[in-house]
């Protein structure tokens, strides 16, 4: 019994210990806790409507748009720094044929034209949301976010914050060969 | 004059009235109906702003701290319950933004751990008590005189008490020293040993008869 009253504190401490640990070194997890999962994956997208930003810039879509085809909806701004940093990799995505969308997030329709005109358009369409309502309706947090809408109109993938080659690779093509194939 | 001033210190007393308790809310979010509008107040106390982590949406002047505020008087205007309203925000922000987490499968550790543990605290010391006491009153707790250390003891005693003269008197401590030095096994030893010696008055104080 002493020896119980001994052993039992530590044991449950190192036990604890090892949980920990093994929670916050797994990465394949996902565990980072600054990343957020959506509870819209796996999920019909919320509906939504969008303008187009001006005339001569394709765009304007709702969500019914987005059925019938494997689209990548990401959300960015002209004044986004990180958006501007993950430009490269979206206009490589809709150089290799997948359909990229954009929303356009709390913005003005002139910095958006001048970004666009500067940095390249790649967006088959884009929706204007300069109040961020439409946003709010998918659970954006911030920008850059990038959903993966499959056929059906459902949200298949979330990435949150700036795409990298590393998620492009690891993640994301995968996960629209998975969707396509599907 | 007066109902003029009346009216002055009125308006200005419900401009006071709706800015004091407000931090975060701005003057053009707030809804006509003061009903709704302490509905959405306190609906906004409970949701976390997504970006900021740790204040509530009420609280922060974080942009999507305050689509959020608009939000939530959007669905009450529209005619939600509370609990529809916060329903909504929970399907597109997830569990996250209740700063108060709900009581359900995946949070049973967060919640249950706090009471297991105080459970297993209070088992633990108790037992660590109760062998504490059990020790103690077995005597265990103090170290027994070694055989060799007794003998001089007892030598040095007898010698005082076949010294000439009469005999010191008993220190009133005595007994308790002896208690003290008393080994666990050996209590009915010493009991007739200690019944040997008192055969005299009961007083330890009082100078033994020659």
């Amino acid at each position: 019994m002493h020896r119980l009253v001994v052993i039992l504190p530590v044991a449950i401490f190192a036990a604890l210990l090892g949980i920990m640990a093994a929670l916050l070194t797994d990465s394949e997890r996902n565990n980072d806790p600054s990343r957020l999962p959506s509870p819209l994956v796996g999920k019909p997208a919320p509906a939504i409507s969008l303008p187009p930003v001006a005339a001569g810039i394709p765009g304007g879509f709702s969500t019914d748009d987005l059925r019938g085809h494997v689209t990548v909806v990401n959300v960015f701004a002209s004044w986004c720094v990180p958006c501007l940093a993950e430009h490269p990799l979206i206009t490589e995505l809709a150089e290799a044929g997948t359909r990229v969308y954009g929303i356009n997030h709390r913005d003005t329709a002139d910095d958006a034209i001048t970004w666009l005109r500067r940095h390249g358009n790649p967006y088959a369409a884009i929706g204007f949301d300069a109040d961020a309502r439409a946003s709010l309706e998918w659970g954006v947090t911030g920008v850059p976010e990038t959903f993966i809408i499959d056929r059906d109109g459902t949200i298949a993938y979330k990435h949150t914050g700036p795409l990298t080659r590393d998620a492009l690779e690891r993640r994301i093509v995968p996960k629209l060969r998975e969707v396509a194939g599907g | 004059m007066r109902p003029t001033a009346t009216l002055l210190a009125a308006v200005l007393l419900a401009l006071l009235a709706g800015a004091m308790p407000s931090i975060a809310v701005q003057p053009d979010e707030v809804l006509d109906d003061p009903a709704l509008e302490s509905r959405a107040r306190e609906i906004s106390a409970e949701l976390r702003c997504v970006v900021c982590q740790n204040q509530s949406i009420d609280d922060s002047d974080a942009e999507i701290a305050r689509d959020l505020r608009l939000l939530v008087r959007e669905r009450l205007v529209a005619g939600d319950s509370d609990e529809q309203v916060v329903a909504y925000i929970v399907a597109r922000y997830g569990d996250f933004v209740l700063l108060r987490p709900p009581f359900q499968a995946n949070t049973l550790a967060l919640w249950l751990a706090p009471p297991i543990m105080a459970v297993v605290i209070a088992t633990l010391a108790i037992l660590y008590f109760q062998t504490y006491q059990r020790r103690r009153a077995a005597g265990t707790g103090l170290d027994p005189l070694s055989p060799s250390d007794r003998a001089e003891l007892d030598a040095l005693v007898e010698r005082i008490a076949a010294s000439d003269g009469p005999p010191p008197p008993r220190s009133r401590f005595r007994n308790e020293i002896e208690e003290g030095l008393r080994r666990p096994g050996d209590d009915e030893e010493e009991d007739t040993e200690a019944d040997a010696d008192d055969a005299g008055p009961s007083d330890p104080n009082e100078p033994r008869p020659a």
